[in-house]
């Protein structure tokens, strides 16, 4: 165990949690990421494979799936975003190629990404602010990759809001512009 | 009371709202607009026409006003050009006329309506051609100050903005008779819809007319109508919203003006909102714009459009004076005589163009219908004082009166329908241009917008085409129950302007009259788009929607074309102007672009670096100490402190590109100009990458970390575009390769260890099971490691500063405490942490490219790595750099200089043969970067010279005609440190 000690997104030892109206944005740093893809051919295989692994189905374009340890999202063409606790699966990169072997191409992202989850009544508001987006039509298990602030970022839909991820180096301009986004409505 | 405020209307008498207008204070009532309240305290003058500067007061009640143009508010929030017709007036409104020297009353400037014969369309472009130096330098600015409209305040703006996005499935443009139809047809249905309206109150043209519907008040179904609407989860009511363009696939550009009824907007909110709405029907419903009939002085404040005074008494509960005479060629003009008269309102004549006006329209009670009369004159300076009638048998009369209600027919609102460059066909039947068939996809008009001109026509088609609109998208939808309306036909008869006038105006706004339309078609310029250009008929603010149609009437009947023959000019978003800060939205300042920090970031802060901007990467420069009183100073400390010891610096800019596959090898192969077929696991290796043409874009260096699993580096200005080309290569160029790519740059922090005690320094922190001895971890290695009791991480041993030096790098959120281990772990080696300045000279030093050499310009071979692009396999760009002219004797080669004499050399200078002339034809080359080396002790450059690598030790000038410096420089080898690079290997 490393005696090092991380930092958070927006640079605290903490994450950041701010409330804003009915909103609360909630800085999410125990989240650990693996992107994997399917070696050319071997989509059915690397499908089948974590399937055995997380018991989901790999989801369509624009879909997310989930149950207690993991979620996963689409990302691109045989391409997927896999994401479990940190605390429990800080390897995730390790155990995500280990089951996929040398048909899935896995690279650890954990710390490439800041997420903020955003929930509260305000949430498809705020967002219409943010991002073209069609929340509305979404659905509950939507992800998408879309523009926010000029920083491409994963949308995820949540119970009562939604997951914004966005390039780790940004989280504070990415934080900045949720915040204002939630002044401006809340 | 005001003594031109009324009884009834859609005001609340009982608020009073007091506001002043060039500094006088006046009162008016809760719902008023400016222009309204002006008009109730008597106000008519408002304002100094663009090119004449005559007197000019409100012609319109909406967004098409061309005259009542003021300056909105102070200070900051100061706002030219805005319409007095649209503003809601608050209490502390303050607002000041324009374009007048002196006062409104007495304009200066006036004079040049005096000498406006010199004046007409054009005259600048005859007058002011010699001496061609003054055109810039006073002409055009002594013109510009005359003419033209508001001023800025040239202070920031302190109002936020925002942008947002919408979707729907029916757009609704406008929510008067037609639009309410729509929308209650679609939110019937269950589709989302979204209702947007210009206006503060939905309603439309209810709101200005005391008719319209016949079994009860459009008050009352107003009211329901929008209660229910209000109900609907599933309608958005979007007043203050115009929506002022039809983009492309259904999107549509609207503008909401959250915050410009009240002084200033809530702390946090923003002032207006510029929407993108995504809809996959729209339904416009405009409405109409009356036109003006020109006549000789017609454009004296107090004359106005008929249906704009009908608003006023109707809505405002004001009438523009206590005299009103009508002037009109259509049954239009005899209702606004009609309200007036219930109003109590004098209306001494209604003078109608047509001969039949009284068959058509019959007699009214309280006035002279005088039929097949016309204006032939008016007089008043500053206000309107009588009209001059000519009658239908030739006899003249003057009339006194204080306003004249003008009405020359309704123009639908085409704005929205055409801005896709479609055409708008001539009708017939109202003497108007109607949407043509090529309208925007998804796009359908209702109401007068599609030239339908009735009450019930307007409700009936607004329902009808939400049906259908919903139809094209699989909603099942039935017409709205409709309120029975008018329903009258229309009676009118074309005119357009009374022959014979000297100056009769067709645009106001950019004082275009008759007489400049005949001058334009005396000179030639008579397609639209020429008479546009030369009179400037239709331009500014309110782009000509009062003026266009009788502009094209008037040159039609010169040419002796048909209106229709002549045509109408194209129309363009935005439909009404929008403010610069709702297009910049939230984007403004330092939030203009996303900032990007680095691992290090925290720590730098704390250690008082001085941050420099990298793309939007922040980057520490330096790192100052006590006693430091200049930059130099730091960076040459922070350059020996490396090259003596050990320096750290932050390079997780860098781009990190994630190569995975079983083909990944084969791939970098095509990438890079050399091999990395055979790069064994363990080992980096420095390569190039060249763009199709053969230039040199792009170094770095990949690391196998297995057979199928490379990590590239690019450059930090390259990250983006280097993995945007792999991404194109691997999915367009070489589809059939098995390559994932993935970017990783800012998971990883990575920091670069460099000097002759960096393995020292590191072997603190890796974790013992990990030998990097100068033996199993010899120069160009890289591997997967641990460090600091178990945290993976990565190590390559490369140099970018020509030491001994590695690259160490751990997941991002552990790199803030890596950092600060490797300065309390390096602490005894005099660990420095070197900046970006540092790392530049350190660089130049090593004689390594960087930016400012691979310029877009270059080729591997000027760059002296000719060597690296290897002929035994096919690249990006190989081909290419085959060209005779690529590797023609004689080209540019990289190489060091240094001034004979102790100067300094300066980047961007030019390579002069000592004798011979100083001119571009014997440029000899130039400076790329330069620095002092505290090495050297010296200023030394890189530059690109002719031929360079045979002309060692020959002695040039460096010469710089923009800092006007003239150094002798020798040239040297670009390695100025360990030019056998033995550090590296140490």
């Amino acid at each position: 165990m490393t005696d090092l000690k991380p930092i958070a997104a927006l640079g605290g030892t903490t994450p950041c949690i701010e409330v804003i109206g009915d909103l609360t944005i909630s800085e999410i740093s125990d989240r650990a990421l693996a992107s994997l893809a399917a070696r050319a051919g071997a989509g059915p295989s690397v499908a089948a494979k974590m399937k055995a692994l997380t018991g989901l189905d790999l989801p369509e374009p624009g879909a997310l799936v989930a149950s207690d340890t993991w979620s996963i999202w689409w990302m691109g063409p045989d391409q997927w975003m896999v994401d479990a606790d940190h605390a429990s699966h800080e390897l995730l990169e390790r155990t995500v190629k280990s089951a996929v072997g040398s048909e899935g191409s896995v690279t650890e992202q954990t710390d490439g990404w800041c997420r903020f989850d955003i929930t509260g009544p305000s949430s498809e508001a705020l967002f219409e602010r943010l991002c073209p987006v069609d929340l509305q039509s979404m659905g509950p298990q939507g992800a998408t990759r879309t523009m926010i602030h000029h920083l491409g970022c994963f949308l995820i839909r949540l119970r009562g809001g939604c997951a914004v991820l966005g390039p780790r180096s940004s989280a504070g301009s990415l934080h900045h512009a949720l915040v204002t986004a939630a002044r401006s409505i809340a | 009371m005001s003594i031109n405020r009324l009884t009834g209307g859609l005001i609340d008498h009982n608020a009073p709202v007091k506001f002043s207008f060039d500094g006088n204070t006046y009162e008016g009532r809760g719902g008023d607009t400016l222009a309204s309240a002006l008009l109730a305290n008597g106000v008519r003058l408002m304002g100094r026409s663009f090119k004449y500067h005559r007197p000019r007061g409100v012609v319109t009640a909406g967004s098409e006003e061309p005259n009542a143009l003021v300056q909105l508010r102070t200070g900051g929030r100061q706002e030219p050009n805005t319409r007095a017709t649209t503003i809601e007036l608050f209490n502390g409104l303050t607002a000041k006329s324009q374009n007048r020297l002196v006062s409104l009353k007495f304009d200066a400037l006036g004079i040049n309506d005096i000498f406006h014969n010199f004046l007409a369309a054009g005259f600048y472009y005859k007058t002011f051609m010699w001496p061609r130096a003054f055109w810039e330098k006073l002409y055009e600015p002594v013109i510009r100050n005359a003419a033209g409209l508001g001023n800025l305040s040239l202070e920031d703006d302190p109002d936020c903005y925002d942008k947002g996005f919408l979707h729907c499935d029916l757009l609704i443009v406008g929510a008067g008779p037609a639009g309410l139809a729509a929308a209650l047809t679609a939110g019937r249905a269950g589709a989302r819809v979204i209702l947007a309206e210009e206006d503060f109150l939905l309603g439309g043209r209810f709101l200005a007319e005391t008719g319209g519907l016949t079994d009860m008040s459009a008050a009352d179904w107003l009211a329901v109508t929008q209660a229910e609407l209000a109900a609907m989860d599933n309608v958005r009511i979007m007043p203050r919203t115009t929506v002022v363009g039809a983009y492309d696939h259904g999107i549509y550009g609207a503008l909401e003006r959250v915050a410009d009824h009240v002084p200033i907007p809530e702390s946090g909110r923003p002032r207006q909102i510029f929407w993108r709405i995504y809809a996959k029907q729209a339904v416009v419903c405009a409405g109409g714009i009356e036109r003006p009939i020109s006549f000789e002085n017609n454009d004296r404040p107090g004359v106005m459009l008929a249906g704009a005074v009908r608003a006023y008494v109707n809505r405002w509960a004001v009438t523009p004076a206590q005299s009103v005479v009508v002037f009109t060629n259509n049954d239009d003009g005899h209702r606004t005589a009609r309200d007036l008269i219930a109003k109590g309102v004098s209306v001494p004549a209604v003078i109608d163009v047509r001969v039949d006006a009284c068959a058509s329209a019959g007699d009214i009670e309280g006035t002279e219908v005088l039929a097949g009369a016309q204006i032939v004159d008016t007089k008043g300076r500053l206000g309107i004082k009588s009209v001059t009638i000519r009658l239908a048998n030739g006899q003249t009369r003057v009339v006194p009166c204080c306003a004249v209600a003008v009405s020359g027919g309704w123009n639908p609102n085409l704005g929205l329908t055409c801005h896709q460059r479609g055409r708008p066909v001539w009708n017939d039947t109202i003497h108007a241009f109607v949407p043509g068939a090529d309208l925007p996809v998804g796009q359908l008009v209702a109401g007068a917008a599609n030239g339908v001109m009735s009450t019930h026509g307007a409700l009936k088609s607004g329902a009808e085409s939400a049906v259908q609109a919903l139809a094209n998208i699989g909603i099942d939808a039935h017409p709205a129950e409709i309120p029975r309306a008018e329903d009258a036909p229309l009676s009118i008869t074309p005119f357009w302007h009374v022959k014979g006038a000297k100056r009769a105006w067709v645009d106001f706004q950019n004082d275009v009259t008759v007489k400049d339309i005949r001058l334009a078609h005396q000179e030639g310029f008579r397609s639209v788009e020429h008479l546009k250009r030369y009179t400037t008929l239709g331009m500014a603010t309110d782009q000509g929607k009062t003026a266009n149609l009788t502009g094209l009437a008037v040159m039609a009947e010169l040419t002796g074309k048909t209106i229709p023959e002549t045509g109408a000019t194209i129309f363009r978003p935005p439909y009404t102007p929008v403010a610069m800060g709702a297009l910049a939205g939230r984007a403004v300042g330092r939030e203009f672009h996303p900032t990007r920090l680095t691992p290090s970031h925290k720590w730098a802060k704390e250690q008082g670096a001085e941050f420099v901007e990298v793309g939007n990467w922040l980057r520490a420069q330096y790192f100052p100490r006590s006693g430091e009183t200049n930059w130099r100073q730091s960076v040459d400390r922070e350059v020996l402190a490396t090259r003596r010891s050990v320096g750290v610096c932050d390079v997780t800019t860098l781009g990190k590109i994630d190569v995975q596959g079983a083909h990944a090898a084969t791939f970098l192969n095509k990438i890079y100009a050399n091999g990395f077929g055979k790069l064994p696991v363990g080992k980096v290796r420095y390569g190039v990458m060249l763009r199709e043409d053969g230039v040199a874009y792009d170094d770095g260096t990949a690391a196998r970390l297995a057979e199928d699993h490379f990590v590239v580096t690019t450059t930090t200005a390259n990250a983006v575009l280097v993995y945007r080309n792999m991404e194109f290569a691997r999915q367009c160029l070489w589809p059939d390769l098995d390559v994932q790519l993935v970017s990783t740059t800012e998971a990883w922090a990575q920091y670069a260890v460099a000097g002759p005690n960096s393995r020292k320094v590191l072997q603190k922190i890796v974790d013992a099971t990990f030998d990097i001895s100068n033996d199993a971890f010899p120069f160009m290695a890289c591997g997967e490691i641990t460090v600091c009791g178990g945290l993976r991480a990565r190590l390559f041993r490369i140099s970018f500063s020509g030491e001994l030096a590695y690259e160490i790098a751990v997941p991002t959120q552990y790199g803030d405490a890596l950092m600060r281990r490797l300065i309390e772990e390096g602490a005894e080696y005099d660990i420095t942490p070197y900046g970006t300045e540092a790392l530049g000279v350190m660089r130049i030093e090593k004689g390594h490219a960087a930016g400012a050499e691979l310029n877009g310009t270059t080729t591997a071979s000027n760059l002296g790595l000719g060597r690296m692009v290897s002929k035994k396999k096919d690249c990006i760009g190989n081909t290419l750099s085959e060209r005779e002219g690529m590797a023609l004797d004689g080209a540019m080669a990289l190489v060091g200089l240094k001034p004979t004499n102790g100067d300094i050399v300066l980047a961007g200078a030019h390579l002069m043969n000592l004798e011979g002339p100083v001119d571009a034809a014997h440029d000899q080359g130039y400076v790329t970067s330069a620095a002092y080396s505290p090495v050297v002790k010296s200023s030394i450059g890189l530059s690109l010279l002719k031929d360079g690598s045979n002309r060692m030790g020959e002695t040039l000038r460096a010469i710089s005609p923009l800092d006007g410096s003239d150094v002798l420089v020798q040239v040297v080898s670009a390695h100025f440190v360990d030019p056998d690079g033995g550090r590296l290997r140490d």
